[in-house]
């Protein structure tokens, strides 16, 4: 099966390596006022032009903090959502504004995997059902029959295969989950957007179903977007990392250049604030810790320039005038920052003056742009 | 943290998880659906499973109607005058509680004579089906209204809600005396309009859940999955929302239908009701306050086969209600 799909796989790739392309992308939610005519009263720029593209085979990390519109790019990427602005080309394809009577045939290419294993099965459904509901809706042939091919699919994800007759109440949280990866590949995608996969679970299951995911992309050929904002998970199975803050890329970059060398002053924040479990490191990663204050500014009204501007210690009136764009700083290496972070900021003396200054940034000034 | 490098992959076969599911020697692995754990909650709960006994009662009695009037009773508009007593004024019936004997079950209507247990079987089957075709009618039109408005919202949502305030707000009293008041008082013309009255302005109640846990429903992520297994609208309506929609719409059914038994027979109270020879509880409540000083008993008999009848549904709703939990469900 995997190698039939692979020589498939090599035959239909288009000339670019790149699986999906995304340019410019944009979601803006209307927030709109009154009972009978409605008029919009602004938008939630929940994404605001996003760039990036996933190599086939590869996985994408994209993390962030709560939203800054890591779920909703996901959302776009698989269709679920209209984009508002933006192209996304998938094996050159461009599907953006697809109809849904052509997408259906793209949902066999472009699979997803949900945050909440409780909410993303339907409790009326046995196990059976679910998992072959994509098979039944795609009308994919079964030659030994839709219930031995779910059986499979439960096998291939590490249930028991006898559970077919069984209802999402009766599993645990990562068998739901198992579940829900059984039903995105029932379709045999290229692309699997994983969004916050593991988040729901216990840190136990966790490591489970991470890996699962890692043996069956290399069994099945598969190509990850996951979506994440614990980055030691985003770290054990990503290929590339792109950090997102408030509806933007700010950093993306091959996973050990990003963790070695942020170059974004947001990344540097967020990967300090990575617990360290060791607690001979603990207090000295504590000390070091560059913390941020303040919140997100409201994505309805964005900051100008830098959207990370209100809460940087690096921030200077460049930052506010100009947005700055995703430049390629080393190889690989994209950056969206007018004064990136220099080698001496990731030494632990660096970092100490960093926390220094991140905390002397006060909080209200989100609020009005510092010109 | 979260991920150590000593998790191997090899775990992944034997999952710790896996004793949720242990296999009982040799059976086969049948799921338990929420519906079959429902029953076996609904089995506990006595006072909703007598309720629903005096509902599949009720409901027999009025199938069987005729032949239990065979066996027990006498034809409908028969008329007894021997049965009442000449001395006083040929008003109340022979004997106390209304003249109730081994002969007349439940006693005798006043001045006629006429046999109560007739009237009250008969009675039976007259509420049953105009409430329960009413409630079937608010059924049919609160799911489609309400998926409507619940699952596609915008101006659609807002129109149909509209719509139903507008008729929650209604004098519907009125407008039933003056309706059926001018059209003509034959059986099956006046069934039918009861039941659209009643059914058709009934079904915002049903309306009004359906749409509200639609509402919710489309926002959970299944439908989401199906959407993304290239599901259409129609699939996403029939094969995820209705069947987690069924629990609330069958303990509202049966909780408006006591309401709709009431409202048939607060017509049948004002006159508005079935016309005249077909037995109606209403009807006798009516007819019974002109001689409750002489014998109350005509007032207490379908006075308790109401309250019994509206009582017993709302039981078996409540009961319903607990065992399928439509407020927690996964």
């Amino acid at each position: 099966m995997a190698s039939s799909t692979q020589t498939e796989r090599t035959a239909t790739r288009p000339a670019t390596d790149n699986l999906l392309e995304v340019s410019g992308l944009e979601k803006h939610f209307p927030i709109t006022r009154g009972a009978f005519v409605r008029r919009k009263v602004g938008a939630v720029h929940a994404v605001d032009g996003v760039d990036f593209s996933i190599r086939a085979g590869e996985t994408l990390g994209v993390v962030g903090e709560s939203g800054c519109g890591k779920s909703t790019t996901g959302r776009l990427v698989t269709r679920l959502l209209e984009p508002t602005g933006g192209k996304i080309t998938f094996e050159g394809r461009d599907i953006t504004h697809l109809s849904t009577g052509a997408m259906r045939d793209l949902r066999r290419d472009v699979q997803m995997i949900f945050q909440d294993p409780y909410s993303s099965l339907n409790p009326r459904h046995t196990v059976g059902t679910i998992v072959g509901a994509p098979l039944r809706v795609q009308k994919i042939p079964t030659p030994q029959g839709i219930k031995r091919a779910v059986q499979d699919l439960l096998e291939l994800v590490g249930l028991n295969p006898e559970h077919y007759n069984r209802y999402p109440h009766e599993f645990s949280g990562g068998q739901r989950q198992r579940i829900g990866i059984a039903r995105a590949l029932a379709l045999r995608p290229k692309l699997i957007v994983c969004d916050e996969p593991v988040s729901a679970l216990d840190v136990s299951i966790q490591a489970q179903v991470v890996n699962l995911l890692d043996d069956l992309q290399r069994e099945l050929n598969l190509t990850y977007m996951f979506i994440a904002h614990d980055l030691s998970v985003v770290k054990h199975i990503s290929d590339r990392v792109a950090v997102m803050y408030l509806g933007k890329i700010v950093e993306i970059a091959d996973r050990d250049a990003l963790y070695a060398t942020p170059f974004h002053p947001y990344t540097l924040a967020l990967l300090s604030a990575v617990p360290v479990p060791d607690p001979a490191r603990r207090d000295r990663a504590q000390r070091e810790r560059v913390l941020l204050t303040g919140d997100v500014p409201s994505p309805i009204d964005p900051p100008s320039g830098c959207r990370f501007r209100t809460r940087c210690w690096k921030a200077q009136d460049k930052c506010a005038q100009e947005v700055p764009p995703l430049r390629e700083l080393a190889s690989g290496h994209r950056v969206a920052c007018h004064f990136p972070v220099e080698e001496a900021e990731r030494t632990p003396q660096g970092r100490m003056a960093a926390q220094q200054a991140a905390a002397e940034i006060p909080p209200d000034n989100t609020a009005e742009p510092a010109l | 943290m979260t991920l150590g490098p000593v998790t191997s992959s090899t775990d992944l076969t034997t999952p710790a998880e896996e004793e949720a599911s242990t296999v009982t020697d040799g059976k086969k692995i049948e799921g338990r659906s929420l519906g079959r754990i429902a029953w076996t909650r609904l089995k506990r709960d006595k006072v909703a499973l007598t309720g629903g006994g005096i509902i599949i009662f009720l409901i027999l009695v009025a199938i069987f109607a005729p032949v239990l009037n065979k066996l027990f009773g006498h034809p409908v508009n028969e008329f007894h005058q021997d049965k009442i007593d000449p001395n006083l004024g040929g008003i109340p019936p022979i004997g106390t509680w209304g003249g109730i004997s081994t002969d007349f079950l439940l006693g005798v209507q006043p001045v006629t004579g006429r046999d109560l247990f007739s009237q009250i079987i008969y009675g039976a089957q007259t509420s049953l089906l105009i409430a329960l075709l009413a409630t079937l009618l608010a059924v049919m039109i609160g799911i489609v209204v309400g998926i409507t408005a619940g699952f596609f919202g915008g101006w659609i949502d807002s129109l149909f809600s509209r719509f139903m305030d507008l008729i929650l707000a209604f004098p519907l009293i009125l407008f039933a005396i003056a309706l059926i008041s001018v059209l003509p008082p034959t059986y099956w013309y006046r069934v039918t309009v009861i039941v659209l009255i009643i059914g058709g302005f009934s079904w915002p109640y049903i309306g009004r859940i359906v749409r509200g846990q639609t509402l919710s429903l489309r926002e959970r992520e299944f439908v989401e999955a199906a959407r993304s297994i290239g599901a259409g609208n129609f699939r996403i309506i029939f094969r995820e929302l209705l069947p987690n929609l069924a629990a609330p719409i069958l303990v509202y059914s049966t909780l408006i239908i006591p309401t709709n038994i009431l409202f048939e027979a607060a017509l049948s109270f004002l006159g508005v009701g079935v016309p005249s020879p077909t037995p109606s509880w209403g009807r006798l409540l009516s007819d019974a306050v002109n001689y409750y000083e002489y014998d109350p008993m005509y007032m207490v008999v379908p006075g308790t086969a109401i309250f019994i009848t509206v009582l017993a549904f709302n039981l078996f709703g409540d009961g319903l209600r607990d065992a399928l939990d439509p407020k927690s469900n996964r």
